[in-house]
């Protein structure tokens, strides 16, 4: 028996167990004390008055109105033009496309796109929506520019759900005389749409706290009215939380830290749908 | 070691003596020098084979000798796998199914198909059955269908109270008869089975070859499998296939299916039923 070699052995592991308990707990202490921080110094501000008014230069009276409104402007126009594309472009993918080099040309690109810098979508959205088209700093050219951010991951994360539907119910459906969209339609999109919603949830909740792409094409930080349609200005909350937390005072720290819980709070119901979607009406093969 | 002379044979029809290949108005379906290929592979060659009426006609054979190939040549599913192509005639009801402007779409209305793992959609019992006269344009009494078929599958005792209940609740060999009333509701003439027992306990088995047997009566069968007890019991006629060198696919011997389980013409044939190889 080699005792000492065993009890290093030992040491060497439990060593390890701790190291990998640190790596996890970083994270989420971290988080905690961010979080902490920030309610201490936002909450005192919280209240229906600062949901309810808009920016100011004096503070007491300063508000997210505005931001907030564009915000919800901005990801509903923005879910409504990427969805169709990313699924549409999902389907083509996974149920049309022909298994040969440019399809796959095309989906490794998809997946590059993914990872380009949110800023370089702002460059395009600048030259393309706001100058090309004129549409301006409109919420459609800002809905545009998030779109072409998003598009990639609700592609990916559409065509992973359709794949996930086993082949053999396509198989069920063409043996019955099914043609390939009648099969798509009925039985492919239905299955695969609990975790088509889950993946652009989670898309738009990354577009949600996106601001670099929106100060390219100038947002406006101080906006004073609420937009009336698709073509009018707008800001959202990481646009105000930056404006005030760049500010001097301190009391705009503090609704900088207000209207940080406020995009938490909408960021979180939205992962929240997200997880129930997928745990409600997620097919057990 | 099982001696050929030791299978039963399914003796509740009977079978049709004489003429092992039979020709004329009987005939439903017929390959004529068809071949298959994979890419480069050629998975089967030269098959050539005529499908009674009222029948059912069982293809045996080892693993990958072609059979699932074979089978599904009739409803044209195989140009579903992105690089199968086929050459030669397959004729059904007189006329080529695989002609210039033959819509396959329409074809698998008319020849039907289950598959070895039951696949029912994620949906209720009722829309599984219900979703084949649905996409076909049916317009009539839709709860009638249903009825109809899961009573001809024999599952309507079984699942009449709980028709909006999810399909994939079901036992496996509920599953299964679900996918062979879903594919009766439609009115196929034929029915491609690819080994629809294979993956059901002993119990279920039985329920299955019941239920071939009498379907028998109205529709043609055509039907995979890996169990000759299987193909003894149920099936009227028997093609044996094996792959050769190249490893593709080709029918030694295709006859009634007493003769086959009885007196084989070729060694091999004799072989793979007596259990020495496969």
């Amino acid at each position: 028996m080699n005792t000492p070699r065993r009890r290093l052995r030992q040491n060497i592991a439990r060593l390890f167990y701790w190291i990998f308990l640190a790596a996890t707990l970083v994270g989420v202490l971290t988080l905690t004390v961010l979080l902490i921080d920030i309610w201490r110094d936002g909450s005192p501000w919280l209240d229906l008055d600062f949901m309810n008014s808009f920016p100011s230069r004096f503070p007491e009276e300063a508000g997210v109105k505005s931001a907030l409104f564009g915000t919800i402007w901005l990801l509903a126009l923005t879910a409504l033009i990427s969805f169709p594309i990313g699924v549409g472009a999902a389907i083509y993918l996974e149920e049309y496309a022909p298994r040969n080099w440019v399809t796959g040309l095309i989906q490794t690109n998809i997946a590059n796109l993914a990872g380009v810098p949110s800023v370089v979508y702002g460059i395009l959205g600048l030259a393309l929506f706001v100058r090309a088209l004129a549409l301006g700093r409109s919420v459609l050219a800002g809905a545009l520019t998030m779109t072409l951010l998003i598009l990639p991951v609700i592609i990916i994360a559409s065509r992973e759900a359709i794949r996930a539907v086993p082949p053999s119910i396509r198989d069920g459906a063409y043996a019955l005389g099914a043609t390939r969209w009648q099969t798509v339609r009925e039985q492919v999109l239905p299955a695969a749409l609990p975790g088509i919603m889950t993946g652009t949830i989670l898309a738009l909740s990354r577009a949600i706290g996106e601001s670099a792409p929106l100060i390219m094409i100038s947002a406006l930080s101080y906006i004073a009215f609420l937009p009336g349609g698709i073509l009018d200005q707008f800001t959202v909350l990481p646009i105000q939380i930056f404006n005030w937390a760049s500010r001097p005072q301190p009391e705009f720290r503090g609704l900088a830290a207000a209207a940080i819980i406020v995009l938490l709070v909408v960021l979180l119901s939205m992962n929240a749908v997200a997880i129930y979607l997928r745990n409600r009406y997620r097919v057990q093969w | 070691m099982v001696s050929p002379l030791r299978f039963e044979f399914g003796s509740s029809l009977p079978q049709s003596a004489g003429d092992p290949h039979p020709a004329g108005n009987n005939l439903v379906l017929e390959a004529r020098s068809v071949r298959v290929w994979y890419g480069n592979f050629m998975a089967l060659r030269d098959i050539s084979i005529a499908i009674q009426r009222n029948q059912i006609t069982a293809i045996i054979g080892p693993s990958g000798c072609g059979k699932s190939t074979l089978l599904r040549i009739f409803n044209r599913m195989n140009e579903l796998i992105p690089t199968a192509r086929t050459e030669g005639q397959v004729i059904f009801n007189g006329e080529d199914i695989y002609a210039d402007g033959t819509d396959p779409v329409e074809i698998r209305q008319r020849i039907g198909m289950v598959f070895q793992k039951p696949n029912p959609f994620p949906k209720s019992i009722y829309e599984n059955v219900a979703f084949g006269p649905r996409i076909n344009g049916f317009r009539g009494n839709l709860d009638e269908v249903v009825e109809h078929s899961l009573r001809q599958a024999a599952l309507w005792d079984e699942v009449k109270d709980k028709l909006r209940h999810s399909a994939l609740a079901l036992s496996g060999g509920q599953q299964q008869r679900l996918c062979i009333a879903r594919a009766l509701a439609v009115e196929p003439e034929v029915i491609l089975m690819d080994e629809p027992a294979s993956a059901l306990d002993p119990s279920a088995t039985l329920k299955i070859e019941e239920l071939m047997r009498s379907l028998a009566r109205n529709y043609t069968i055509i039907i995979v499998t890996h169990n000759m007890q299987e193909a003894a019991r149920v099936s009227d006629r028997t093609a044996f296939m094996l792959a050769d060198e190249q490893r593709a696919g080709h029918i030694i011997e295709y006859d009634l299916t007493k003769a086959i389980f009885t007196k084989p013409r070729d060694q091999r044939t004799e072989d793979y039923i007596t259990g020495r190889f496969g």
